[in-house]
């Protein structure tokens, strides 16, 4: 008797023979950084993904374009990345099909997103991911820029700059103080490059390789990687422990 | 009675009461929580000397405990110690490392070195094997120069140029990276570590309030307690409230002679004298 209801209660939480439910994640990528900028959208994230605490990939792209008006970028584990990416073709896909002159915006796209990873959640099954959506569409007040976020529980909002990851705790207080609406291209990578050069010195996770990317009404650009210039030659790193022995 | 003698205590640690607390633990007794200070505190090296800077909120889980509390704590008069973790520990191990700098320098007729309150501190903290949870940035102008160093509660240091401590360490790490370099001076220093310290207020829930500053020089020091003032409290107006005639509509009015005046029927009215 005892037996076999703790065989069903058992088969209950693993849910059945078949089902995997994710319990944690493998392939993890790294903070993703974006804000509204004067035309657009801008979005950057290292290229690096990381198996635990192995550095495994070194050139991995981890935002993507999604229909004709944004950009997707992703942390957290890297095959729901790829899956989700698979969603979001056949969406785009679909809506193709309906040729009616109409394409999906990132408003939209950002919506469907919601929705599957809320769902996806409720099931205990969740895609763990930080998904960063944005994208600019032509809208009855003229183009309309957006740029919002979902995370694996379903949390989502909309902001002016987004950052994920390690990037909430150190890029974010940096975009809070220095973000303006009117930025141009380059200060807008002026200011995503302060970020993401923080990162690279505080998050252990982080590489010195990174791709920009941006969405404006002509359409997305993904920038190849590049490295930052990193700068070491501060007079107390030379000899730390020659006024106290035995500091580092 | 001659053969009962009291044996005196071996020095170290006295575990007696450890398993009668573990009883009480297991019979369902809920030990009293700690006061932490979850801090942001900061610290760098400039031209002339060290900058050390802190919020001002203490909290107790997600109360906030004291709105304006003290953290950056006096060593010697050249060397100053901010403190993060629990705040009962800071406290106490900052004011016993100050007394006994200070019987030092009696001893020794000389100003109080940095390395020194570095070297007593991590020995106590290492002593106690991280039971002692304080985290702290100390700093000083000594006869070798300005010294910046960070210590961690099982006792280990770190040497740098610029330090931040406490859970809003992140938010003001990530200023202090974007800005830092060598040779700022007095001004840019003192606008860096408010900027850093305002990163943690605003961004970190267990920071806030007011900033504190202290700027350490050879031969000088300034304790600026609340620099900076960027939550206010504000109150109504010392004024008080108006309430002119026609802000309350009447409805209706009824008057009545709290002092009753008597009617005379009879005889004659007393003589009012």
């Amino acid at each position: 008797m005892d037996g076999s209801h703790a065989n069903a209660a058992a088969a209950a939480a693993g849910g059945g023979e078949g089902t995997q439910r994710t319990l944690n994640p493998y392939v993890t990528g790294n903070s993703v950084i974006a804000m509204k900028y004067k035309d657009g959208v801008i979005m950057a994230c290292d290229t690096g993904a990381s198996y635990g605490s192995t550095l495994r990939y070194k050139s991995v792209e981890r935002i993507k374009a999604v229909g004709k008006h944004s950009l997707i970028g992703a942390s957290g584990e890297f095959s729901d990345f790829q899956e989700i990416l698979r969603y979001l073709d056949e969406l785009t896909l679909s809506d193709h099909m309906w040729d009616d002159g109409n394409s999906l915006g990132p408003k939209e796209i950002h919506a469907y997103l919601t929705r599957v990873m809320y769902n996806r959640r409720n099931k205990f099954d969740p895609l763990w991911n930080s998904l960063v959506l944005g994208g600019v569409k032509k809208g009855p007040k003229g183009d309309e820029k957006y740029l919002g976020m979902v995370n694996m529980i379903g949390t989502h909002f909309e902001e002016n700059h987004i950052a994920t990851g390690f990037g909430n705790h150190m890029a974010v207080p940096i975009l809070r103080g220095e973000w303006r609406e009117d930025l141009t291209f380059e200060e807008a990578v002026k200011l995503i490059e302060k970020c993401l050069l923080v990162l690279l010195y505080r998050d252990r996770s982080s590489i010195n390789k990174f791709q920009i990317a941006k969405i404006t009404t002509e359409g997305s650009t993904i920038y190849p990687p590049y490295a930052l210039k990193t700068n070491w030659g501060f007079a107390a790193f030379e000899n730390p422990s020659q006024g106290a022995v035995g500091t580092w | 009675m001659a053969g009962s003698m009291e044996i005196p205590a071996k020095g170290g640690f006295n575990f007696d009461l450890c398993r009668r607390n573990a009883m009480l633990e297991k019979n369902g007794l809920k030990m009293p929580g700690f006061r932490k200070t979850g801090t942001t505190i900061v610290g760098l090296v400039f031209r002339d000397g060290v900058v050390l800077g802190a919020d001002t909120r203490a909290t107790e889980g997600p109360i906030v405990a004291d709105k304006n509390c003290e953290k950056i704590h006096f060593m010697a008069p050249n060397i100053y110690c901010c403190g993060a973790g629990t705040a009962a520990d800071t406290e106490a191990v900052t004011d016993m490392v100050s007394s006994q700098l200070q019987l030092h320098r009696y001893a020794t007729s000389r100003e109080s070195r940095v390395v020194t309150a570095l070297t007593l501190l991590k020995t106590h903290l290492f002593n106690y094997q991280g039971h002692v949870s304080a985290a702290l940035v100390l700093g000083g102008v000594d006869v070798t120069g300005p010294h910046l160093h960070t210590v961690y509660p099982h006792g280990s240091t770190d040497t740098l140029p610029f330090a931040t401590m406490g859970s809003g360490s992140l938010a003001a790490m990530s200023v202090f990276e974007s800005r830092y370099k060598e040779g700022l001076t007095r001004g840019e220093g003192i606008q860096l570590v408010a900027d850093a310290i305002c990163a943690g207020i605003f961004n970190d829930l267990g920071s806030g309030s007011n900033v504190d500053v202290c700027v350490i020089t050879k031969g000088k020091t300034e304790y600026l307690r609340t620099h900076q003032e960027p939550n206010p409290r504000t109150y109504a107006s010392s004024k008080g409230f108006s309430f002119a005639k026609g802000h309350t509509e009447v409805l209706s009015t009824k008057i009545r002679q709290l002092k009753l005046k008597p009617e005379v029927t009879e005889g004659d009215a007393m003589e009012e004298e």
